[in-house]
C-alpha cells in the first residue's frame, strides 16, 4: 500500500508544533501501526531528518505507553485496540492518515506525539493504593471475597492508564481512571478502610492537576482500549458523596 | 584468588533463610534516615524493593526508563504466580515447588537460594491479595488455582491472562504510597549509563535524563540493579521493545561478574513472525496448554486448512514423545519439539515455522463460555494480531526469545561482586537454573524485591552508617560522566548511513541462528565472528540524527545496540565453554539418541561466571561448584 502520513511535529515542549505530510510507499497490510511509523523513521533516518518521536514500549497492548490520536480518535477506528495492536490491514491503499499527540492541558506535549502523563502517577500517590507494609499481610484465604466482586475488581483493575480518555473527553476529565482505581480497591473488604479518604483525596488531586469535570457524555468508555465501563463513574460518584456526607 | 564466595548458611535446608535472618547484621531507624539507596528498574523486583525499603525508613531514589513506573515489562507477565500454598490439597508444599525448580532448572540452580524462593512463595500471594490485586476466585470466595508446565500439582494463582499488570500495580501501588510519603523519590524517563565505583564500592550512577538529554549523577550508599533480562539480544523476543541490557553490561564492565549467559530461555508458544517489519512476538501464555492441544500433520508440507486434516492424520507430538507431561512438558522441551518437527519438515503456515495450537476438544468438553472466561484477552490478542479466529481455527504458534535465566552473579544476600552493588529478579542469575518453569518469574522477582533484599541489603548497610552521603563531586563520578559523554560523542560523530535499529535487527538475525535453541561449535565460533563484523560496521557506518541536547531516541537506541554486542559475544563464549546440554542450553554434539538433552555432571555442574578484563582481551571464567545435599541428581524426565 501507499499511504500519505499527516503527522504532528513540535520540536519540544515550549516550541510550536504543526502538521507535516509524510508519503510512504510499500506499507504492509501485515504491519502493525508503530512498525509503519518504525519504517518512515528508518527512511527519514537515513535521509537525515529527525525520527518522528512517540511513546512505545511492551507492544502488546498492556504496557499502556502508546497512545497516538489516529483520524481524530484515540489509538485509532478500532475498538477496544491500542495503537501498538492496531494493524496496516484496517486502512485503505492511498489513504491520508493524520496522526496526533493527545491534547489535553494535564498531559502537555514532550515532543511530537510524545506527552507527559505523570498526572495520572501524581493520582495514584494520593491515594490510589491499600496501606499495607510488606509482611504484615494475613493469609490470603481468611477474607473470601465474592466471585463477583473479584471479577469486577479485575475489570476495573485492567486499566492501562495509558489516557485515551483524557484525551477523547471534551473536558479532560479523568473520571474514568480515577474511578476505575477506586472502585477496584472498593470490592475488597481491605480496600474499605480507606475508601472514603482515597475518594476525596484522588478527586481532589485531579482537580488540582487540570483534568475537568466529568459532564456524562461516555466518550470516555467508547474509545478506552479496555474496555473500562463508566458504571465505575457511577461508583465513584457513590464513593465520594457519601465520604463527603460523612464529614 | 576465588572471587567467588555464595555466602550460603550452613544448616538444613529448610532453616537456613530463617537462621540468615536471625544472624545478619541490622541498621537501626535513625541510622536508616541517613542511608541512600538507589534502586534502578520498576518492574516486580524494583518496586517492590523500593517500597518495602522506603518503608523501612531508607532514602530511595527510584529510576525507570518508561515515562511511568507501572509500564515494567513485568506488566506483559500472562499466566501466573506460584506458590506452595497447597490451596488444593494436591500434596503441594515448600519442598515440593523446591524440587521442581532444582529439576525443571536441570540442576544448574543453586538448592539454598531455590528453597528461600519457594519459602517466601507464600507470602507474595497473601502481600498482594492485601493490596487488592483480584487473583481469580472459586464460587466460594477463595483463590483459585490452575496448573503449568513442568509440574504435577495445581499451584498456580492467576488474574485472567494479566497476571502481570495485576501484581505490578499492586508492586506500584505500594512504590505510590512510599513516594506519597516521601520517602522514595521517583526519577522517570532515565537511562543508567553507568556505575560508579569508589574505593572499590558502588556508590552511586550516571544516568541521562531523556527529555533534556543531560547527564545526571546520582549518590547513594547503595545500588540496586532492578533491570530485567537480555533477551532483546534476538531483536525479536517477547520483551518490550525498549528492554535493554545495558545496565547489566555496565556493572558487568564495572567489576560485577556475569553468570551463566547463555541459558536463554526460548518460550514454545509466541505468535510466529508474519511479515518482515516485525518488531516483536507475542506471547501465547503457557496457560494455554493446560487446554490447548499441540499438533502438526503426520504428513509433510500438507497444504490443507487445519480443520480439513483428521484426527488420525495429527502428530500430537508432545502427547506422543511425553505421554506423562504431555501437552505440560517444560518449556525448553517443547520449544525444541516444534524446531525438531519443523526441521524435519511438519511446520505448518506459509513458512513453515510454527505448529498448531488447538482447543477445540477443550470447547467441546467445557463449552466455549467456559474457554472464554480463561483465557478470553488471549485469544482477542491473538485474533486482533494473527487475523483468525482461534475459537474457530487452531493457533499457530512458534518458539520465541523470552527469559534469561543468567545474569550478574549474585551471593546469598542479592550482591554481586562489586561491594554494595545488587541485582534482583531477571537481572541476576540464582533461582531458575539452565531453565525456568512458567509462573515462577513472577515469584521469583517479587520474592527478592518485597522479601530478600530488604533484609539482607542491612547487613552491608549496617557497616556504613558512619558513611556521610555520598557527594556527587568526587574525581569517580567526574570520569564516569566524561566516560559516559564521550562514548555519546563517539557515537554521533559517526555520522554513516544505517539507523541503530538496523543494526540491532541484524544482530538478532545472527544471536538467533548461532546462539538460539540449539548451538553447536562451529555455529558460535561463527557467531562470534559475524558479531565482531557488524560491530566493526556499526562503529563506522550508524547514523544518528539531532543533537544529544534533547529528547533524542536514536541516541538511546544507539547505546543500547553499542552494549549488546559485548553481551551477544559473552553469550556465544560462554555457550562454546558449555559442551554439554543442560536445560534451555543445547549443544547439539551433546544429545541422547532420542535427541534429548545430555547433562555432564562430571564436567559442567557449576555456574560459569565471567569476568571483564578489557575490549582486548578474552573473558575470563570463575566457576562456583554447585552441589546437591537435599535432592539426588538425576536425568530429567518428563517421560
Amino acid at each position: 500500500m501507499n499511504i500519505t502520513l499527516k503527522i504532528w511535529r513540535q520540536k519540544n515542549a515550549k516550541a510550536k508544533g504543526q502538521f507535516v505530510e509524510y508519503p510512504l510507499s510499500d506499507v504492509s497490510p501485515e504491519m502493525s501501526f508503530l512498525e509503519m511509523l518504525d519504517a518512515l523513521n528508518n527512511k527519514l533516518v537515513k535521509e537525515g531528518t529527525d525520527p518522528v518521536a512517540f511513546d512505545n514500549d511492551c507492544r502488546e497492548g498492556i504496557c499502556g505507553m502508546c497512545s497516538l490520536y489516529i483520524n481524530g480518535r484515540a489509538h485509532g477506528q478500532e475498538t477496544r485496540t491500542t495503537t501498538c495492536e492496531l494493524h496496516m490491514r484496517v486502512f485503505k491503499d492511498g489513504e491520508t492518515i493524520s496522526i496526533e499527540p493527545w491534547r489535553s492541558k494535564a498531559f502537555p506535549v514532550v515532543k511530537d506525539l510524545i506527552v507527559d502523563r505523570n498526572a495520572f502517577d501524581k493520582i495514584i500517590q494520593a491515594g490510589g493504593f491499600i496501606s499495607v507494609n510488606t509482611g504484615s499481610a494475613s493469609d490470603s484465604n481468611s477474607i473470601p471475597v465474592s466471585k463477583a466482586k473479584a471479577d469486577d475488581a479485575f475489570d476495573s483493575a485492567s486499566c492501562i492508564g495509558c489516557g485515551a480518555c483524557v484525551a477523547t473527553c471534551k473536558n479532560s476529565s479523568a473520571m474514568l481512571f480515577v474511578s476505575a482505581k477506586v472502585s477496584q480497591l472498593a470490592n475488597f473488604p481491605q480496600g474499605q478502610v480507606e475508601a472514603a479518604k482515597r475518594a476525596k483525596n484522588m478527586v481532589a488531586k485531579m482537580d488540582e492537576l487540570g483534568f475537568g469535570n466529568c459532564t456524562n457524555t461516555g466518550a470516555c468508555e467508547v474509545e478506552c482500549p479496555k474496555g473500562i465501563s463508566i458504571k465505575n463513574i457511577a461508583k465513584l460518584n457513590r464513593e465520594y458523596l457519601s465520604a463527603k456526607l460523612s464529614d | 584468588m576465588n572471587k567467588l564466595n555464595s555466602k550460603i548458611p550452613d544448616g538444613p535446608l529448610a532453616e537456613k533463610w530463617s537462621k540468615h535472618k536471625a544472624s545478619i547484621k541490622l541498621v537501626n531507624p535513625a541510622n536508616k534516615k541517613r542511608l541512600e539507596i538507589i534502586v534502578v528498574g520498576t518492574g516486580l523486583a524494583g518496586a517492590s524493593a523500593a517500597a518495602s525499603l522506603g518503608e523501612l525508613g531508607y532514602n530511595v531514589k527510584v529510576f525507570c526508563y518508561q515515562d511511568t513506573p507501572r509500564r515494567a515489562h513485568s506488566v506483559a507477565a500472562q499466566g501466573g504466580i506460584n506458590a506452595a500454598k497447597n490451596y488444593k490439597n494436591d500434596g503441594d508444599s515448600v519442598y515440593r515447588l523446591f524440587y521442581d525448580m532444582i529439576k525443571g532448572g536441570d540442576y544448574r540452580a543453586r538448592e539454598a537460594n531455590v528453597y528461600r524462593a519457594a519459602e517466601v512463595s507464600n507470602n507474595i500471594i497473601d502481600q498482594y491479595t492485601a493490596q487488592g490485586v483480584p487473583f481469580a476466585r472459586e464460587y466460594g470466595g477463595l483463590l483459585d488455582n490452575r496448573s503449568f508446565g513442568g509440574v504435577q500439582v495445581s499451584r498456580t494463582f492467576y488474574a485472567k491472562g494479566q497476571t502481570g499488570q495485576q501484581c505490578l500495580l499492586g508492586s506500584y501501588s505500594a512504590l505510590s504510597r512510599q513516594i506519597n510519603k516521601g520517602t522514595c523519590t521517583m526519577y522517570s524517563r532515565r537511562d543508567l549509563l553507568d556505575i560508579v565505583v569508589v574505593d572499590g564500592k558502588a556508590r552511586g550512577i550516571i544516568a541521562r535524563n531523556l527529555i533534556t538529554g543531560e547527564i545526571e549523577r546520582h549518590g547513594a550508599h547503595a545500588v540496586v540493579l532492578a533491570t530485567g533480562g537480555y533477551g532483546t539480544i534476538y531483536y525479536m523476543s517477547t520483551l518490550a521493545v525498549n528492554s535493554n541490557a545495558s545496565a547489566a553490561w555496565k556493572a558487568h564492565k564495572k567489576g560485577a561478574l556475569f553468570a551463566n549467559p547463555s541459558f536463554i530461555q526460548i518460550h514454545p508458544t509466541c505468535i510466529p513472525v508474519l511479515n518482515d517489519y516485525q518488531s516483536k512476538l507475542t506471547l501465547m501464555s503457557e496457560s494455554l496448554r493446560n487446554d490447548g492441544r499441540i499438533w502438526v500433520p503426520k504428513e509433510k508440507g500438507d497444504k490443507r486448512l487445519p480443520n480439513d486434516i483428521p484426527e488420525e492424520e495429527r502428530d500430537y507430538y508432545l502427547e506422543r514423545r511425553y505421554p506423562a507431561f504431555g501437552n505440560l512438558v517444560p518449556r525448553d522441551v517443547a520449544s525444541r519439539a516444534a524446531k525438531e518437527r519443523c526441521d524435519a519438515g511438519y511446520g505448518v503456515g506459509d513458512t513453515g515455522l510454527s505448529v498448531y495450537l488447538d482447543f477445540k476438544d477443550a470447547i467441546k468438553k467445557q463449552g466455549k463460555e467456559a474457554i472464554e472466561a480463561k483465557y478470553g484477552n488471549l485469544f482477542e490478542m491473538y485474533e486482533k494480531i494473527a487475523g483468525t479466529n482461534p475459537y474457530e481455527r487452531p493457533m499457530r504458534i512458534y518458539p520465541a526469545g523470552h527469559y534469561t535465566m543468567g545474569g550478574l552473579w549474585v551471593d546469598y544476600n542479592l550482591m554481586t561482586t562489586v561491594p554494595g552493588l545488587y541485582a534482583i529478579g531477571e537481572a541476576n542469575f540464582s533461582d531458575h537454573g539452565a531453565n525456568r518453569l512458567g509462573a515462577s518469574s513472577l515469584m521469583q522477582t517479587a520474592g527478592d524485591g518485597y522479601f530478600v533484599i530488604p533484609y539482607t541489603i542491612g547487613d552491608y548497610l549496617a557497616d556504613e552508617i558512619r558513611t556521610p552521603k555520598i557527594s556527587t563531586d568526587l574525581p569517580e563520578f567526574e570520569a564516569s560522566e566524561k566516560e559516559v559523554l564521550s562514548q555519546i560523542d563517539k557515537l554521533m560523530a559517526i555520522n554513516g548511513t544505517q539507523p541503530a535499529k538496523s543494526f540491532h535487527k541484524r544482530l538478532g538475525k545472527i544471536m538467533w541462528d548461532h546462539a538460539g535453541m540449539a548451538r553447536n561449535e562451529e555455529g558460535l565460533k561463527e557467531g562470534i565472528k559475524l558479531i565482531n563484523e557488524l560491530e566493526k560496521e556499526f562503529w563506522t557506518d550508524l547514523k544518528i540524527t539531532g543533537t544529544k541536547d534533547e529528547l533524542n531516541q536514536e541516541i538511546e537506541k544507539a547505546g543500547r545496540v553499542a552494549d549488546f554486542f559485548g553481551i551477544a559475544k559473552l553469550i556465544c563464549q560462554d555457550a562454546l565453554n558449555r559442551k554439554e546440554s543442560c536445560g534451555a542450553h543445547f549443544r547439539e554434539e551433546s544429545q541422547t539418541e532420542g535427541g534429548e538433552a545430555k547433562r555432564d555432571d562430571e564436567n559442567y555442574s557449576y555456574v560459569a561466571a565471567w569476568e571483564y578484563i578489557d575490549e582486548n582481551t578474552a573473558q575470563k571464567l570463575h566457576k562456583e561448584e554447585l552441589t546437591f545435599d537435599f535432592v539426588e541428581v538425576k536425568v530429567r524426565s518428563y517421560k
